[in-house]
């Protein structure tokens, strides 16, 4: 028998009335006629093991006026223990698997057919976060060794940390904040959040900033230096996909990125502890973790941000990208020599295709201000009729790279053209905002996209070229795998018997290990420094 | 007139040692209040003096000769000695003035921060030197095994900039980057492992940074001040001329229009034909056309049609009416509508936003994808030929108008167009493209009375 996801989510919500959950939906009029429409006040007794002192919460939380609020839905197995639920689910979906080809059950329009291969059902988020979500190794990277074993350790740390969930229909949580490990736990397990995004830390506990308000208390005092890039910003060079799509002939765009952003990173900025992840869908978040990074100024992030911004021209110009003066600066230079010309030459020209029709090679002759070169190459393309045994983007290519370098030519400076084109087809692409404040959200590692079903995994550097975002497992496919592997097994480490293993493995060893030792040397050295400090001054 | 006494003494002092103060405390002098006024008026000449000088995009030597010679028309003192007390003065009373809310903090952070770098420039390597060791600037000489071994890099860079190529004997300084952010986001610097290579004649962006961090802080201290003590006990003295002081200087503030409210949805797209400057005019067709403005574009664009007096439903009106024909009404309400109420000071902090002015408009950076920016700074000569063109502009006054983008005077550039456009001169010139809104109206007011 086929269970359709709508009968399953219900089914496993009786059990629920029992907790404290879902929360009331309390609306003060009153508030309605000053908050825009979307704001409402939800309160929540939230689960609280002794009932007799229950914690109150508030939480603003943003909906939208055409949404209205099936509670059901959004907190559907609220009350289920998790023991109960992932059982039940796994053996549902492993008969969901078996019964695909002969049940179809009408009235289950719009969700997709073959519930186990393709993508993202919020039943599943539940199991992933209670069986595979690596929520120790997480809390660990965000206590950056501030765990209280040490006595120069800073115990409010974590719990100063701002998570935002969001949940099914849009509903945004922020300013959930934690104080262990194990709240941070329950409270995933138990809201289930589509995505968590990861902000600051604050000066003072989020939860409470009410508490401080008007006085300028609350502001944030840490953050990773952060990057997003986003393959929509590449719309305009790449011919394969455009918008929400990806595939392997315009992923080498998000690898160059990656190369040239994390050797720029490591060897002019200095840092060390960096992390790279996929977005789930279509791009690339970077983290950098050392403790200086996490301290830097909004200006100083904003230098960095400008550091690799190369103005890309905007729709009334005829040029993208213009270096100008004599040289590159170094850094250029090496992104040039190192990652760009070589992603463009070997792989984009062709994947592209980007000299094969008259618009196409017509946009890049647009950013060659010389009239004697670009009508002799139009001419000698537009006549070209002859089949040649090379590819037509590298013959191209190579009679515009002759064209502009030959010595007839080199005095105008045309050179410098062969640069920009490479450039303006390959250099990263920066959402310079997200780095430049410290207070931006950015969708955490290990998460599912709820589009895709993708978790968000690592992507290691140094072998980004190895990197397929289409085999990255969807949520869907772990969950198949961990079906298929022995269920007896100590629940530790359920991940290991999944695809997720290997990122997770990565996640430790190449970033999470290294970050953690340098911060305790760091959490050492400055409470010696202290300790040495009120020596001298008890000393006299 | 009575004398303001800050501390309550009443020496001069004459121990002055350099002439580029850093400002560290307010001096113990006695100011009549008439030298309080005009000390200040003076040094806000040259602030105005360097704030226009931006906005037309003037390179940064044309800024140095610039600085220079504003300085020396007001700052000097017929007695010599007082120079230093006049330059003391003077930042002192505008600190007070410009304390008071958070634009006002940024501009003259950022006005007096140019002038101290430029004064630094031409203080003299004695001058230099102490202003560095009082703001204990941590930079350390770099070997001469060092030198050579990254040499080829600096070579490279100074070579960018034009500057004389390093031998030998160079100094370079190495700094942790963070000390030098503008360096980095100039890319004016070679960086290696953290650190920063700098010449002794980029000191001065260290000491720059330095200032004005300095500022920074004491201008919040004094606001502090202001608002808890000082507005209320000089109510009747100095708050009067403190608050005029300001609002004379910086031009009309286009949120709080008195023509508020005066345009309905109706009449946009004939006012946007007849006086929108190129600027929104091209936003507004975009808009049309595409029925979407990025993040830039829907800032500039619905600032400024709130400074030309779009209520707030009419302008959520006309935002939906377009962008729901791309993203569906629910859409718009759910991702747009917010930022729209935002911009009115209905969301958030609920402030009231200014519509930008001209040279926050031109030191934007629009990207791909985007519509927003000054069309004289950020198109091509050939697109901007011909939206001229389409605006009515003639050959020969294009000609002029391609000769002021060339030099970068991207405003004067404006009013020349606003003057083909309208039939007559503007001289004021154009600063605000909510001005340039008002003016245009005015004179088709007047056209249209003398007609009738």
């Amino acid at each position: 028998m086929f269970i359709s996801s709508r009968f399953k989510r219900t089914e496993l919500a009786e059990p629920g009335g029992k907790g404290n959950f879902p929360p009331k939906l309390l609306i003060f009029p009153q508030f309605l006629s000053r908050l825009p429409p979307f704001l409402f006040l939800i309160t929540s007794l939230s689960p609280e093991p002794n009932p007799s002192i229950p914690v109150f919460r508030s939480n603003f939380i943003t909906c939208f006026p055409s949404v209205s609020l099936p509670f059901r839905s959004v907190f559907p197995f609220a009350a289920s223990t998790l023991q109960q639920f992932t059982g039940a689910v796994a053996k549902m979906v492993t008969a969901a698997v078996e019964n695909q080809e002969s049940d179809m059950v009408e009235g289950n329009e719009q969700k997709p057919k073959n519930i186990v291969s393709d993508g993202f059902d919020a039943n599943y988020l539940k199991i992933y976060y209670g069986k595979l979500f690596p929520h120790a190794d997480f809390f660990k990277w965000m206590s950056y060794g501030n765990d209280g074993k040490h006595p120069g350790s800073d115990q409010s740390y974590f719990g100063r940390r701002e998570f935002s969930f969001t949940l099914d229909n849009d509903i945004y949580l922020r300013f959930q904040s934690f104080n262990s490990l194990s709240e941070m736990e329950n409270s995933i397990k138990e809201k289930c959040p589509f995505k968590i995004d990861i902000g600051p830390v604050y000066s003072v506990d989020p939860a409470k900033r009410h508490a401080y308000a008007g006085d300028n208390v609350f502001t944030p005092v840490e953050r990773e230096l952060v990057f997003d890039i986003d393959m929509t910003d590449y719309d305009d060079v790449r011919y394969c996909c455009s918008g929400a799509d990806v595939c392997l002939d315009c992923w080498p765009l998000m690898t160059a990125a990656i190369k040239v952003i994390d050797t720029t990173l490591r060897d002019d900025f200095g840092f060390n502890h960096i992390l790279w992840v996929f977005s789930g869908r279509r791009g690339v978040h970077c983290w950098v973790c050392d403790g200086k990074a996490r301290r830097l100024s909004n200006e100083q992030r904003a230098a960095i941000a400008e550091y690799f911004h190369l103005y890309q021209g905007n729709e009334s110009s005829r040029k993208k990208i213009s270096l100008t003066g004599p040289v590159l600066h170094p850094f250029l230079a090496r992104s040039y020599i190192e990652v760009l010309k070589d992603s463009f030459e070997s792989q984009l020209l062709c994947s592209q295709k980007i000299f094969s029709t008259e618009e196409r090679y017509e946009k890049i002759l647009d950013m060659i201000h010389d009239e004697s070169i670009t009508s002799e190459l139009r001419g000698r393309w537009q006549d070209n009729r002859r089949p040649s045994k090379n590819d037509v983007n590298s013959v191209r290519w190579e009679q515009l790279k002759n064209m502009l370098q030959s010595g007839k030519h080199k005095a105008k400076g045309t050179r410098r053209h062969v640069e920009e084109i490479v450039f303006s087809f390959t250099y990263p692409r920066l959402d310079l905002e997200v780095t430049k404040h410290m207070n931006h959200l950015l969708k955490a590692p290990f998460c599912v996209h709820p589009k895709t079903g993708r978790i968000c995994v690592p992507i290691d550097p140094e072998h980004c070229d190895e990197f397929d975002p289409t085999t990255v497992p969807t949520v869907a496919q772990l969950l198949e795998e961990l079906n298929a592997a022995d269920m007896e097994v100590d629940s530790e480490t359920d991940w290991d018997r999944t695809s997720l293993g290997e990122s997770i493995r990565f996640f430790r060893s190449s970033f999470l290990q290294p970050l953690l030792k340098s911060c305790k040397e760091e959490i050492e050295s400055s409470h010696n420094l202290k300790v040495q400090q009120s020596k001298n001054s008890l000393s006299w | 007139m009575e004398p303001y006494r800050p501390q309550g003494k009443s020496s001069i002092t004459t121990s002055s040692t350099t002439n580029l103060p850093l400002y560290r405390s307010a001096p113990p002098l006695e100011v009549k209040l008439e030298d309080f006024e005009l000390y200040a008026i003076d040094r806000l000449r040259v602030l105005k003096g360097i704030s226009d000088g931006l906005s037309r995009g003037k390179k940064s030597e044309e800024m140095e000769e610039r600085v220079r010679e504003l300085w020396n028309t007001n700052m000097k003192h017929p007695q010599a000695s007082e120079d230093v007390n006049k330059d003391i003065i003077s930042h002192f009373v505008l600190r007070l003035v410009y304390c008071r809310t958070e634009e006002l903090r940024k501009w003259f952070l950022s006005m007096e921060t140019i002038l101290f770098r430029h004064r630094f420039l031409y203080a003299g390597s004695e001058s230099q030197k102490q202003v560095v060791a009082e703001l204990g600037l941590p930079y350390k000489p770099i070997s001469y095994a060092e030198f050579e071994a990254v040499k080829d890099k600096l070579v490279q860079v100074a070579r960018l900039f034009g500057l004389t190529v390093p031998s030998g004997d160079a100094i370079y300084y190495k700094v942790p980057w963070e000390e030098v952010p503008e360096l980095v986001a100039g890319r004016r610097i070679f960086l290696h492992k953290g650190y920063a290579y700098i010449t002794m004649y980029q000191v001065v962006s260290l000491a720059a940074t330095q200032f004005r961090s300095y500022l920074s802080k004491a201008l919040s201290l004094t606001n502090r001040k202001w608002t808890s003590t000082i507005r209320e006990q000089e109510k009747n003295r100095l708050t009067p001329i403190v608050e005029a002081l300001c609002t004379s200087y910086l031009g009309p503030d286009y949120s709080q229009l008195r023509e508020y409210g005066d345009v309905s949805i109706k009449d946009l797209d004939q006012i946007a034909k007849s006086s929108f400057p190129l600027c929104m005019r091209h936003l507004f067709e975009k808009l049309k056309e595409d029925h979407h403005l990025k993040h830039g574009g829907r800032m500039q664009l619905g600032l400024f049609l709130k400074g030309v007096g779009l209520k707030l439903d009419d302008a959520l009106a006309f935002w939906k009416a377009e962008f729901s024909q791309r993203v569906g009404a629910e859409r718009f309400d759910k991702e747009y509508a917010y930022s729209i109420r935002h911009n009115y000071g209905k969301e958030g902090k609920r402030v009231d936003y200014s519509p930008y002015c001209c040279q926050k408009i031109i030191s934007s950076s629009p990207s791909v994808g985007d519509h927003h920016g000054c069309p004289y700074r950020h198109f091509s000569e050939d697109n901007l030929r011909a939206a001229l063109g389409k605006m009515g502009v003639n050959n020969r006054t294009m000609d002029d108008i391609m000769d002021k983008v060339r030099n970068r005077h991207y405003q004067l550039a404006c009013t020349l167009t606003f003057e083909s456009i309208h039939g007559l001169s503007c001289d004021a010139g154009i600063n605000h493209p909510n001005q340039y809104f008002i003016d245009s109206q005015k004179v088709l007011q007047s056209k249209n009375n003398s007609t009738a």
